[in-house]
């Protein structure tokens, strides 16, 4: 036990001065002991959770550590799964009033072959202000226009695409709608009607192109004779179409999110998934019998409607999942993903089960993109995305201890740490 | 008759220009009370008479029919004040010129505004209802108490409250009048002349209303000074009659405005947002100045890039009269929630956290001799929760005004406009694009402005 809290000592101060004043990520074997486990899918386990090769090898209350395992006494400390969120633009926009570090959404209605890990910015200061608090995965998406372009599942920590790809694309589709954008959206009922029905009418022209395309590069496969010119666009929308991609619609008020429903199911489209999905709760039984999970958020946010009760953008994940719909949740956030706990935590504290809400930034995700083997809880075999934490990780109060990321123990460091650090008692102070 | 009819309209407008404001009685048992000035109690009760809190202890008594909610396993606060809103207003921005220190908020009330019940909704009993930021000297703000259901404008405003006037720094008023409307100033060095030239004017003025009141005496035909409603207001700062509210977010033009007010011997200064606010904490609290801050807002503009969410707590540590404000519709529903997050960002124990929205923005209007606290003759202006205010999983309860309760979860119908207005008659699906509206303090803006570069909504 001694030797155990020597060996963090040690430990802590090896890695996290090991280079000087830099801080950086490092890998190894870990023992985390003496922790409350929560593990999402399998209960609360008393014990030690082992980390060997970026993931984790066993967990449990009779582990054997093995040796060289860099050991962290974790007592009175919990250990959750890091937290994923489902919709970002984190790290594609850096400051969203200066528009040159907005990379989130290109010019043009068609263009969903743009890559969103593409202008991924793995040193963006967000990262490191988000993943302190625990998120450790999320969804970056691109936005604007009809089919703004293609989202990527992405681990925080790394500095290439490759080094921070999680498992999932999802291509993004805007489902034409009514909705005003905000109190300065000017445009009549009228107007609103009319430009629904030309991107619907124009969703439809590109969708059938795009089986058309399928069609001839169907073709081509089997005849070489037949020659496809190159076509980016459609060459992946005919990924959705054959399934090997999955749909990603985006969509909030009611009569729309029926109406997407309608034109999924009619298309016959094999993987899709609704987003944003605003007034789920208004048609909350009709979007459970799609069987279409559900990424719902921003949560702590005003009703879509004046009439309708204050608190129904927090009742709307706890009333879709009472329905039977799988839902996620997600900030929609850049800056401040960091607050997708505090989304969970009012869907919670406005219906929805604290078990839900804690699946809801955890497994759920995971097994919506598809990525369950690897992400979402605590098992045995799953990628070591963990945090240690004082408590509740949905309660402000909480405070993160220690951070895992696909394996990495990640230094708890930020602009905004280093900040509290050099201005809490400030030198020189009043006085030079 | 005419004569009668004459009086009675006379009447009529004194009966409408001084609204009696509604006051109640009620009585609160068996809660935790958390005074926040003066510890917790617990399994306590709180009696209300006549809007103010005349008891609290155990075992209290009412007299009969005083309405009684029954707080068991509940959490009982003062009342959230919000030292930054632009709620139960129907404008924000006189965006017409870089000084409109003429101008007043309080012209301008809307009791029909939603908003405030759902301020309501949050536990939120008071706001300081402000000017936008669109000018470096804006107008006059008015603080309003949320007595909600009122149709009288009139009887939202917190009687006696003092007077206060919203200045901006930084990027806004150089947006709206540097790069809008080609005018100084569109630099920071601009801003600050706004402020020395409007305080010399004032002075200017002033002094020849003295020399006007002193030659009157030997000399009838003294011609009067022409009345200048601007520099009224800015000579009523100078007296120290009104609160200056200062929108600010970097740490130069907050020392900026700081060295104006020494060279005028202004005291009353309230910096608003104050994102930089932690790198010049020692010199706000030597000063004696206060910041109201967000939570962990950052990044939406350039001049918040180098935020950090442990503002309020650095602030808080040196000394500052610190509050968390929410200058937005949205956040002002969960300020609660927002300084809890101080206890994750700087570990502010749960009576500094608190204090951030109660107490300390009670300092910052000048209205702490009446709320932002619960004890012994202060107005009964009450939140109750479920849980502990500081927890992700309290739910206000029951909100309450002058001993009036203006929230109530269990029994409000869902429905809460009081009737359609022609200035907000949205009553379709509206989808909020961003949570968090950063915007606010410019709305208004844009009509005013002829070339408006970059920032053309879509």
């Amino acid at each position: 036990m001694k030797i155990n809290a020597v060996l963090t000592l040690i430990f802590t101060l090896a890695f996290f001065h090991a280079s000087g004043q830099v801080k950086k990520s490092t890998k190894g074997t870990f023992a985390l002991t003496n922790a409350t486990i929560e593990t999402v899918t399998k209960g609360k386990v008393s014990g030690t959770l082992i980390i060997s090769e970026g993931k984790i090898t066993a967990l449990g209350s009779s582990v054997n550590i093995p040796s060289g395992a860099n050991v962290i006494d974790c007592k009175g400390m919990y250990i959750y799964p890091g937290m994923i969120d489902g919709g970002t633009q984190l790290g594609i926009v850096e400051v969203s009033s200066v528009s040159l570090t907005d990379d989130s959404d290109e010019l043009g209605e068609l263009t969903p072959h743009m890559e969103a890990i593409t202008a991924f910015n793995t040193s963006a200061t967000a990262v490191s202000v988000t993943r302190v608090d625990g998120i450790t995965t999320t969804l970056v998406v691109p936005q604007g226009g009809l089919f703004p372009g293609t989202a990527s599942l992405v681990n925080l920590v790394g500095y290439t695409p490759e080094q921070i790809y999680a498992g999932f694309k999802g291509v993004v589709l805007n489902f034409p709608g009514a909705g005003r954008r905000g109190f300065w959206d000017r445009r009549t009922d009228e107007e609103l009607k009319k430009e629904e029905e030309k991107a619907l009418k124009q969703l439809n022209e590109v969708w059938t192109e795009a089986l058309y395309y399928v069609q001839v590069t169907d073709a081509a496969a089997k005849d070489p004779a037949i020659k496809v010119a190159s076509n980016p666009e459609m060459a992946r929308l005919a990924e959705v179409i054959r399934g090997k991609m999955t749909l990603l619609i985006e969509t909030n008020k009611a009569t729309d999110i029926e109406s997407a429903i309608k034109w999924a199911q009619d298309k016959k489209i094999p993987k899709v998934v609704l987003t944003g999905v605003a007034e789920g709760w208004r048609v909350a039984e009709k979007i459970a019998k799609s069987g279409f999970p559900v990424i719902t958020g921003p949560i702590i946010a005003l009703p879509t409607r004046e009439s309708d009760y204050y608190d129904k953008a927090y009742a709307n994940p706890g009333l879709m999942a009472k329905a039977g719909v799988k839902v996620a949740i997600r900030t929609n956030d850049q800056e401040n993903v960091r607050n997708l706990p505090f989304h969970a935590g009012f869907a919670a504290a406005y219906g929805m089960s604290k078990e839900d809400a804690l699946k809801s930034v955890t497994i759920v995700p995971a097994e919506i993109f598809g990525v369950a083997d690897k992400l979402g809880s605590l098992e045995v075999g799953k990628l070591a995305n963990i945090m240690v934490t004082t408590g509740d990780p949905l309660e402000p109060k909480t405070q993160i201890k220690y951070l895992f990321i696909d394996g990495w123990i990640v230094p708890l460091d930020s602009r905004h740490i280093q900040l509290y650090e050099e201005f809490l008692n400030r030198s020189p102070g009043l006085k030079k | 008759m005419f004569r009668i009819l004459h009086i009675l309209y006379l009447l009529f407008l004194v009966c409408f220009a001084h609204a009696q404001v509604t006051k109640g009685s009620l009585l609160i048992k068996n809660g935790t009370i958390l005074t926040v000035t003066k510890g917790n109690m617990e399994n306590a009760d709180l009696l209300v008479e006549n809007g103010k809190i005349t008891k609290m202890g155990k075992g209290l008594v009412a007299p009969a029919g005083t309405q009684t909610i029954d707080a068991t396993g509940k959490f009982i606060m003062p009342g959230i004040i919000d030292a930054h809103s632009h709620i139960g207003i129907d404008v924000v921005n006189e965006a017409s010129r870089p000084s409109t220190a003429d101008v007043w908020v309080g012209d301008a009330l809307d009791p029909l505004d939603l908003s405030v019940y759902r301020a309501l909704a949050g536990g939120v009993t008071a706001s300081h209802a402000m000017h936008g930021s669109a000018n470096a000297i804006g107008g006059e703000c008015e603080t309003i108490k949320h007595r909600y259901g009122t149709l009288n404008p009139e009887e939202m405003r917190m009687e006696g409250a003092p007077r206060t006037i919203k200045f901006a720094l930084g990027e806004n008023p150089m947006r709206v009048h540097g790069e809008g409307n080609r005018i100084v100033p569109a630099t920071r060095m601009g801003v600050e002349q706004i402020f020395r030239k409007g305080f010399e004017d004032a002075k200017a003025y002033m002094t020849a209303w003295d020399m006007y009141e002193k030659e009157k005496i030997k000399n009838p035909a003294a011609v009067k000074p022409v009345y200048n409603k601007r520099h009224e207001t800015m000579a009523e700062i100078l007296k120290g009659n009104i609160i200056i509210h200062c929108h600010s977010y970097r740490s130069d033009e907050i020392l900026m405005l700081l060295n104006v007010c020494k060279d005028y011997q202004i005291k009353r200064l309230v910096f608003q947002h104050t994102n930089e606010g932690f790198k010049v904490a020692p010199e706000l609290a030597a000063y004696g100045a206060m910041a109201s801050v967000f939570a962990d807002w950052w990044a939406y503009k350039f001049e918040v890039y180098y935020s950090t969410a442990y503002n309020a707590a650095i602030l808080t540590k040196n000394g500052v009269v610190t509050s968390i404000n929410s200058d937005s519709e949205e956040y002002i529903r969960h300020l609660y929630h927002e300084a809890a997050k101080t206890q994750r960002y700087g570990s502010l124990s749960d009576e500094e956290a608190l204090a951030l929205i109660t107490i300390n923005p009670a300092k910052q209007l000048g209205i702490d001799q009446r709320v932002g606290s619960l004890e012994i003759g202060k107005d009964g202006d009450i939140a109750i929760f479920d849980g502990h205010p500081l927890s992700i999983y309290a739910v206000p309860q029951y909100t309450i005004v002058d001993g009036i309760v203006r929230f109530n979860r269990s029994k409000d119908a869902a429905d809460q406009r009081l009737q359609a207005s022609a200035t907000r008659a949205e009553t379709g699906f509206f989808l909020h694009k961003e949570q968090h509206n950063h915007d606010r303090c410019l709305e208004g803006a844009y009509e005013n402005t002829v070339s408006f570069f970059g920032l053309e909504r879509e």
